[in-house]
């Protein structure tokens, strides 16, 4: 199979079109970043933008993602050793990060609410996270990471 | 001189974190990597009749079908010891695959190995196993009449029975008694992260990625069920993707990962499954409580009764300790706790965040409350009348106990004296509001074992320090980097702290709130050991400016060692050692933990919940919560404060959400996170917490009491409170439910 993952055309071969995409991502494409956390779209660690649309990567098939781009989380610092980006930074600055395995889809998430709603309010921000699960925040931090970027401070 | 430690820095593993380049055990990428997935027993007892393993093997990619029948046998079972103490610490005494014999629903009684996921779970789909089913029991209403009194519980390191004083005597003196029945939903962990071990073997030697609260306890685990020397045995842990308890223990798919890539010769990797993680790693127990207080007529307790009721396995005696913090945190003479087990299909029990403290407390909490309304006191009066002084039994001194200020702070945040205390008279238009309150506590757990970290120093003046913990989200990596950074006496970036690892200095596993105050004591052991050293060289080097002189004396910061009164006069580590020709300078510390403090040491906190209740759809919504902790020294503001509002979330979870409930075939029912409710970012209320300046001096050098648990003790009691006082429902059973209040 071929897409465009964070910018670059990549090719997967023996995919069986039942796979996942995140699947095909993290264990052919080199990018574990997207986190396999419950396998039926409830928890949102796997977060994905698929052609601009933020999507649960367990529940696209493979199949699904042809000639489709696809961003992960590796793709929001621009690089593997480039510098975080602004969700990215106001996560590490509001202390919205404990044991990180949910961070990949909430940073994915809060990206995609921020560039169609730039000023959210709270009950917009909550609701618009809702379907990203975190056990170890509280979410507390997490409300004002997305502040903090919503304001441009990170 | 202290510039480090308390400041609020980020984390040190936070970039690889928010890029997704962290690695943790299931994304570690190997060479010829291969999956295994486990099967799990559909039936509760009974046996194997028979495996039909060749369809399976004849799948595409399949490299591998073990069962009982082909299983390399290991080594023993080591017994049950918490992995606190560092050493094999395995979460039941029951390892799989070695007979046909069924314990309980979920029993892992195959592995698939394929080339991909994908083949291995199809793979699994093709075994026909045929089972004879035997009668079971996986609830406290099918076994309450083969119940028994445990003799020992918790891995054998607690009595079943507890007494001081002659409780009968203490209520025929009380006033006014309250005699409660309490029950308890199980839980499930369910740490965004399951469980996965990548295993991989270099001739006899073996490295594995584990996703373990104690690389430690992994690697001992490992070492007896595999009959493999520990020597030969390394346990990698970079990241850890949350825990609360379910990696604390070490399970048996860790092994099996490890034989099953002896088996097929290639690294393999085994991820549970969201639902496998329902039956693999431990849950909390199903459990009921029987409660009762007597009170003399000003609310001074003068007996209390504890009960618990509760299922354990077939292999072991395990209870999480529900009466331990209720007996120990108000003064009253007379006192009896007993754990009554029963017998039951299901795995072991294991830890869950607050094991114990929070179904127990959440009983003595709203059991307080009754009797404050039935003797027309304040919530608050009533705990401040039975004030232990010292440790309730004995007498000894608590190593620091600052809960009067806790319960101050926390009033004035709540402005709980301004509120109208009659049930029923707060509203928001049709809405009934309501504020409740408790005492949280937690104590400090130390065993015994010795804690190690290693130090060194490089001749540019940069340092690595080393300990084997892992860090599971708690931010004890950014904590012992700043303990470390002020201990040497030098820049915080300039200092690395490396852990995860078996390899290096054992220290106790990141379990019971213990890990910050045990492993930073070691940090601080090595690292002014360290420091130590290098001023006792310069002070006998001639070509030292600080040659001869007093080493008390003699201070460092930013690398740069001075004397106090004359700070000109002095020199950086950088320069001693380069003198020298010596590249690094290293030390190990080793810190012993004081006997015993379990009894006189407590984490403390004053908890305050305020929730709308809609009187016609039966909805709770908790509005606001507030915590004011005595948790000793915080290390790092940020990340202590975000793990206490982490547990206050999670006892709002296990007052209104969190139950697994066991199907009428004796499976967990609702094995999913769609079915088992963890909240959600619109769940959440508005949280406050705040921590009191704590100084302890006893528990550890830092004087650290610990911060992963003690948030969540008292939330449940405190949301139940308000609920009656919203709308005068006393409500003995968690989770409280909308039926509950309609």
């Amino acid at each position: 199979m071929t897409c465009t993952v964070n910018g670059v055309p990549r090719t997967a071969d023996d995919v069986w079109e039942g796979e996942s995409l995140l699947y095909v991502l993290r264990e052919r494409l080199g990018l574990p970043g997207s986190k396999n956390a419950c396998e039926q779209g409830e928890c949102g660690s796997c977060t994905v933008y698929l052609d601009g649309t933020a999507v649960c990567s367990c529940l696209v098939a493979a199949g699904q993602a042809v000639g489709r781009e696809v961003v992960t989380v590796e793709g929001l610092s621009g690089g593997p050793d480039a510098e975080p980006g602004p969700v990215q930074r106001a996560f590490l600055a509001a202390g919205a990060v404990q044991c990180g395995f949910c961070t990949p889809g909430l940073i994915v998430a809060v990206d995609d609410l921020l560039s169609r709603n730039p000023h959210p309010t709270d009950p917009q921000i909550r609701e618009a996270l809702a379907g990203n699960l975190c056990r170890c925040t509280g979410y507390e931090k997490i409300m004002e990471a997305v502040r903090l970027a919503a304001g441009g401070q990170a | 001189m202290t510039t480090a430690i308390g400041r609020p820095i980020d984390r040190v593993d936070g970039p690889a974190k928010v890029t997704g380049a962290g690695r943790y055990s299931a994304d570690v990428p190997l060479p010829g990597l291969v999956h295994a997935v486990v099967v799990g027993s559909r039936i509760p007892a009974g046996r194997i009749i028979s495996i039909d393993t060749r369809a399976a093997e004849q799948a595409n990619g399949v490299l591998a079908v073990l069962t009982h029948l082909n299983l390399p046998k290991g080594g023993s079972v080591p017994p049950l010891v918490p992995s606190l103490a560092g050493a094999a610490a395995t979460g039941q005494t029951f390892f799989p695959m070695q007979d046909e014999v069924i314990h309980y629903a979920g029993q892992h009684v195959a592995v698939v190995v394929a080339e991909t996921l994908e083949q291995a779970e199809h793979a699994a789909t093709l075994l026909r196993i045929d089972y004879a089913a035997a009668p079971f029991v996986t609830t406290v209403e099918q076994g309450r009449e083969q119940a028994y009194e445990a003799r020992r519980i918790f891995g054998g390191f607690l009595p079943g029975r507890v007494e001081r004083g002659d409780v009968d005597a203490g209520l025929a003196e009380a006033a006014v008694t309250v005699d409660l029945g309490y029950r308890y939903a199980a839980n499930h962990h369910n740490p965004i992260e399951c469980s996965a071990t990548t295993a991989v073997w270099q001739g006899d030697r073996l490295t594995v990625y584990d996703a373990t609260q104690g690389p430690n306890a992994t690697l001992h685990t490992l070492a007896e069920l595999l009959n493999v020397m520990p020597s030969h045995i390394r346990v990698v842990t970079d990241f850890v993707g949350g825990s609360f308890g379910c990696k604390a223990m070490i399970w048996d798919h860790p092994a099996l990962a490890a034989l099953a890539a002896r088996h097929v010769g290639r690294p393999v990797r085994l991820a549970l499954s969201r639902e496998q993680m329902f039956s693999s790693v431990g849950h909390r127990e199903q459990q009921e409580q029987q409660l009762t207080l007597g009170a003399d007529a000003q609310g001074r307790l003068t007996a209390v009764r504890h009960h618990k009721l509760s299922p354990t396995s077939h292999f072991d005696d395990w209870a999480e300790p529900s009466l331990g913090v209720a007996s120990q945190l108000y003064a009253c003479p007379n006192y009896q706790g007993v754990y009554r087990l029963i017998r039951a299909n299901t795995m072991t029990p294991t830890f869950t965040r607050c094991p114990g403290e929070a179904s127990g407390m959440f009983a003595l909490e709203t059991a307080l409350d009754e009797l404050a309304e039935r003797l027309g006191l304040d919530p608050l009066e009533i705990r401040l009348r039975n004030y232990a002084e010292t440790t309730p039994g004995d007498g000894t001194p608590w190593s620091s106990k600052k809960l009067r200020e806790c319960y101050r702070r926390g009033a004035e945040l709540a402005g709980w004296d301004r509120r109208d205390p009659r049930v029923g008279a707060l509203r928001d238009g049709d809405t009934l509001l309501g504020w409740g309150m408790a005492t949280s506590a937690y104590p400090c757990y130390q065993p015994g074992n010795p804690q190690r970290a290693r130090a060194r120093l490089y001749a540019d003046g940069s340092a690595v320090v080393q300990a084997s913990i892992s860090d599971i989200g708690t931010g004890s990596a950014t904590a012992m980097t700043q303990v470390a950074a002020d201990g040497l006496g030098v820049q915080l970036e300039r200092v690395r702290f490396q852990y995860g690892d078996s390899d290096l200095p054992n220290t106790a596993a990141a379990v019971g709130s213990a890990g910050a105050g045990m492993v930073s004591a070691a940090v601080h052991v090595a690292t002014t050991a360290l420091r130590d050293q290098l001023i006792a060289q310069a002070l006998a080097d001639p070509g030292s400016p600080l040659h001869g002189a007093d080493p008390r004396q003699v201070t460092v910061a930013e690398g740069r060692m001075a004397l106090r009164e004359r700070p000109d006069v002095g020199e950086t580590y950088a320069a001693l050692l380069q003198r020298a020709f010596m590249a690094d300078a290293e030390a190990v510390g080793t810190w012993n933990p004081p006997p015993d403090t379990s009894g006189g040491s407590m984490t403390f906190g004053a908890q305050f919940a305020q929730v709308a209740v809609d009187p016609d759809l039966g909805l709770v919504r908790v509005r606001r919560l507030i915590g004011v902790f005595d948790a000793g020294r915080i290390l790092n503001r940020k990340t202590a404060h975000s793990q206490l509002m982490g547990g206050m979330i999670w006892g709002m979870s296990h007052a209104l959400l969190e139950g697994t409930r066991m199907g009428p075939d004796g499976r967990w029912a609702n094995a999913s996170l769609g079915e088992y409710l963890v909240p959600v970012n619109a769940d959440a209320p508005e949280v406050v917490v705040e921590t009191v300046e704590s100084t302890d001096t006893v528990v550890n050098p830092l004087g650290v009491k610990g911060v992963g648990e003690v948030g969540m003790v008292g939330t449940a009691a405190a949301i139940a409170n308000a609920i009656h006082h919203a709308t005068g429902k006393r409500l003995h059973r968690l989770p409280i439910t909308i039926e509950d209040l309609l």
